[in-house]
């Protein structure tokens, strides 16, 4: 068996037939169609969920309002030792500290809450800034302390609420994770393991990462292990749900390896679960098609080329040609087009608004010809996704681009 | 040699999927469009197309010409071909290695494109001048060096002519369609000297090269990077573990074994983990990861904008696509606007302020670091009481000897006064650059 399928121009018969088989089996399948300057990719999949999803702008964990007594006591220490650091030290100092030290200032002057929106923000990078050494030669001017930059610009993405963000509870909540068979995949076994841990601790295990900051060696590493040594524990107490569960389920202990779960407590801020539409459910308008609706609402939207794209599948199976073959047969092939693109909306629940005559008639025009450059391009895309699938790596698409080399623009919308 | 077969060359249907294409009109088409298989012609008799890199964008952007009728093509690529390129550079094979790339990466398409006449060159752009840039009609990149980009863009701005009201004449027009590619990360544009935006507009937005700064190196490491930094940039040049002045070849593994080694010690000094041979190549080598589909993907959205420019029969990108394939599939498309200070389109002369007590050496640093100008090695002439005096220049060593100590001098000293024309050369520029100083008391 196959572990994906890539489906290019097959007409829709034989394509809906290969869909339920794969749908069936719970193999991927993606659909790539290239026409003229148009082209889309389609996703059908049960569900793929990615624990290494490589975010663009990876947010820290430092969880300065809410350290761990180890976290705490090495915090305090350092801050309370900042009056009397040498002026090497206190520049050196990384800036955890610097953070710590001023938001336990600001609990205490503001009911034990931490800075809330811009402005707090604003006055706590002040705040942060009354902490500056001054020039031995000149007073008036402060020192030039590259730890104190670091804090103050840290602030809007180190000082929050370390809450587990939406993607996360979802799938902690998620019917899966908290009904486990014998039969569940290990990602739905190490969720279970995460939502026990959740539960009794009220927060995520800790990433144990350290960004790298300007610091002396010594402290820098020092910081680091404490957050490795708690991520470390954390991992290892999940491991022990992990063990639990698949013992009283009977199955082997090396099933979820230790390595899976530390990576899934690492990642576990930017997980993500999608699921998908099967091509025989979007066709009948069971599935559901709110989102492509609102898509379909909007005149200027390019997504009003996948239905005609699709239609010109179903004309394929229909007529055994493609519409616009010849010349002279554009105009009336037009019509055609146009009549069977309708059937297939109203088969599927769909409502395209605005004028759809000349995208029929742009597609007819094409008469079933591919560009090179623009069959490359999806074909780019298509093999990228195909090792995003394969890799369980990175993010794929949920579940249907749209592409327009006109406008060079790709459109993402979702059945 | 054998002789021509155009029957064998055009069998029949060969070009049916373009003729629809060309020989059509449709609603997305533009008004000014006229449908005519004299479009397809000019395809695959006439026009001559220039490709910059036989590299992982620049063998799809050959493919990709070749299957789309474009035949009268020009490669020109100052590369050989090595073992780490045949993952995505598939016009190569592991008998190629050694060889040009722009070499084989011609002859495999000649051999495989029936009638395509593909014409590599295995030198630096910078070889060649305006009369052999005249002969094409349409410019396409697939670069991995800034330098290179600004070089071939001024040199195609540099070909524009006014007439005598000031008109662009648009015959001596050389679009110019570049790609770059970075990870899951690429950008293609569309450039049309003297109309768009071109390179030098958005020189600010390249993002800076990741320099770990020298304190952290020598004296706090806290990354495994620092401690390879340290390795390659202090440890080597006072070593010189292979022999005096011998340079760091990335590509010699008992280089890359020396550095890794000297590496691992600092670290454990340090008690820092994750020194991996691996990392350590990626650091002297400053490699970032290629992608093969991100390639495919720029290569080809390059190729439409060529294959639309060339025939008229669709509107061109205007004028800047972003494209990122890390979540989903995204892409943004805006229109870059020209900047009226740009250094190579402008047509401006550009003004430098500075005090009369300024030395040399500052207008070179800021020539150097401004984000406007970014130059690499530039050198100053000027024009004092009717002669020319060579302020600085850097490029010829006996003239960058007798011209050093003029960076200690305060531009008073060297005779300039405020309103002086300076005129610039630099390998970012194929032609020189004036600037206007503006000294201050």
């Amino acid at each position: 068996l196959f572990s994906l399928v890539i489906s290019c121009g097959l007409p829709e018969k034989p394509l809906l037939q290969l869909s339920k088989i794969l749908w069936k089996e719970n193999i991927p399948l993606l659909v790539v169609k290239s026409s003229g300057f148009l082209g889309y990719i389609r996703l059908q999949i049960r569900e793929h969920f990615i624990v290494e999803t490589h975010p663009d702008n990876r947010t820290s964990d430092l969880r300065l309002d809410t350290p761990w007594p180890e976290l705490e006591a090495w915090l305090q220490t350092q801050a309370d030792a900042m009056e009397t650091m040498t002026r090497e030290q206190h520049g050196h100092t990384p800036y955890p500290v610097i953070l710590y030290k001023n938001l336990c200032e600001w609990r205490r002057t503001h009911d034990g809450n931490i800075p809330a929106n811009y402005k707090e923000k604003k006055q706590f990078k002040e705040l942060i800034k009354t902490g500056i050494l001054k020039r031995e030669q000149n007073p008036e001017v402060d020192e030039d302390e590259e730890n104190f930059e670091e804090a103050m610009r840290a602030v809007n993405t180190v000082i929050t609420h370390s809450n587990i963000p939406a993607n996360t509870l979802n799938i902690l909540n998620d019917e899966s994770a908290n009904n486990l068979t014998s039969q569940s995949e290990n990602f739905w076994v190490i969720a279970n393991a995460v939502k026990r841990f959740v539960d009794l601790e009220k927060r995520l295990p800790v990433e144990g990462l350290l960004p790298d900051m300007f610091s002396d060696s010594a402290r820098y590493i020092e910081l680091h292990n404490i957050y490795r040594d708690k991520a470390s524990q954390d991992a290892e107490t999940i491991l022990r749900h992990v063990h639990h569960f698949l013992q009283s389920a009977n199955r082997a202990r090396d099933v979820v390896t230790e390595k899976e779960v530390q990576r899934f407590c690492r990642e576990s801020r930017f997980l993500r679960l999608e699921r998908g539409c099967s091509l025989e459910a979007e066709f009948s308008g069971t599935g559901s098609t709110s989102n492509l609706q609102n898509s379909l609402e909007d005149p200027d939207s390019d997504a009003i080329y996948y239905l005609v794209l699709r239609a010109v599948d179903r004309y394929t199976s229909e007529y055994g040609c493609v519409p616009g073959e010849t010349d002279v047969e554009v105009e009336s092939d037009t019509v055609k087009l146009k009549g069977i693109f309708s059937k297939l909306c109203s088969e599927a629940g769909l409502h395209p608004q605005g004028a759809q005559d000349d995208h029929i008639h742009e597609i007819c025009r094409y008469g079933g010809a591919e560009l090179h450059s623009v069959s490359a391009f999806l074909g780019g895309c298509a093999a990228h996704e195909a090792i995003k699938l394969l890799t369980g790596q990175f993010v794929p698409i949920d579940n249907i681009v749209v592409y327009n080399a006109v406008s060079s623009n790709v459109t993402t919308f979702k059945v | 040699m054998e002789v021509d077969e155009p029957a064998r060359e055009n069998w029949n249907g060969r070009w049916s999927h373009l003729r629809k294409i060309l020989e059509r009109k449709g609603p997305l088409t533009p008004t000014a469009f006229q449908p005519s298989p004299d479009i397809l012609q000019f395809l695959l008799d006439n026009c001559k197309i220039l490709v910059i890199g036989a590299g992982g964008l620049g063998c799809e952007l050959l493919k990709n010409l070749a299957l789309m009728g474009f035949r009268q093509i020009t490669v020109i690529d100052m590369d050989t071909i090595d073992l780490s390129n045949l993952n995505r550079q598939f016009l190569f094979r592991q008998k190629d290695v050694g060889r040009s790339k722009a070499e084989v990466a011609a002859e495999f398409i000649n051999k495989r494109i029936p009638g395509c006449q593909v014409t590599p060159h295995n030198c630096k752009i910078q070889d060649f001048d305006e009369s052999f840039y005249r002969g094409f009609h349409l410019v396409v990149c697939g670069l991995d060096s800034i330098v290179a980009r600004r070089w071939i863009n001024g040199m195609l701005h540099s070909m524009l002519e006014y007439d005598e009201d000031g008109d662009l004449d648009k015959t001596t027009l050389i679009p110019l369609i570049d790609g770059g590619t970075e990870g899951f990360k690429g950008n293609a544009r569309v450039i049309l000297p003297g109309l768009t935006a071109c390179i030098d507009c958005t020189l600010d937005l390249f993002p800076p090269q990741v320099n770990f700064p020298l304190c952290t190196i020598a004296h706090t490491p806290r990354l495994p990077e620092h401690c390879i930094e340290y390795a390659r940039v202090l440890l080597w040049p006072k070593e010189n573990p292979f022999g005096d002045d011998t340079p760091i070849d990335g590509d010699d593994p008992s280089h890359i074994t020396w550095i890794y080694e000297k590496s691992t010690e600092r670290a454990s000094q340090y008690g820092i983990q994750g020194v991996t041979y691996r990392l350590t190549q990626g650091v002297v080598k400053n490699i970032i990861p290629a992608v093969a589909s991100t390639n495919a993907v720029i290569a080809a959205a390059c190729t439409t904008e060529v294959f639309k420019l060339a025939t008229s029969c669709c509107n061109p990108l205007n004028n800047y696509m972003v494209f990122n394939d890390a979540d989903g599939i995204y892409t943004y498309v805006y229109e870059q606007e020209r900047n009226p200070n740009c250094v190579a389109c402008s047509n401006r002369s550009q003004p430098l302020v500075f005090n009369k007590d300024a030395k040399l050496k500052d207008v070179i640093d800021h020539l150097v670091n401004s984000p406007s100008f970014q130059m690499k090695g530039p050198g100053i002439t000027t024009s004092i009481e009717g002669k020319n005096k060579t302020l600085y220049m850097q490029t010829v060593p006996s003239i960058e000897e007798k011209t050093r100590p003029n960076l200690k001098l305060s531009l008073e000293e060297l005779g300039l006064h405020d309103g002086c024309q300076l005129v610039v050369a630099d390998s970012t520029s194929p032609s020189p650059i004036l600037f206007q100083l503006k000294m201050k008391d």
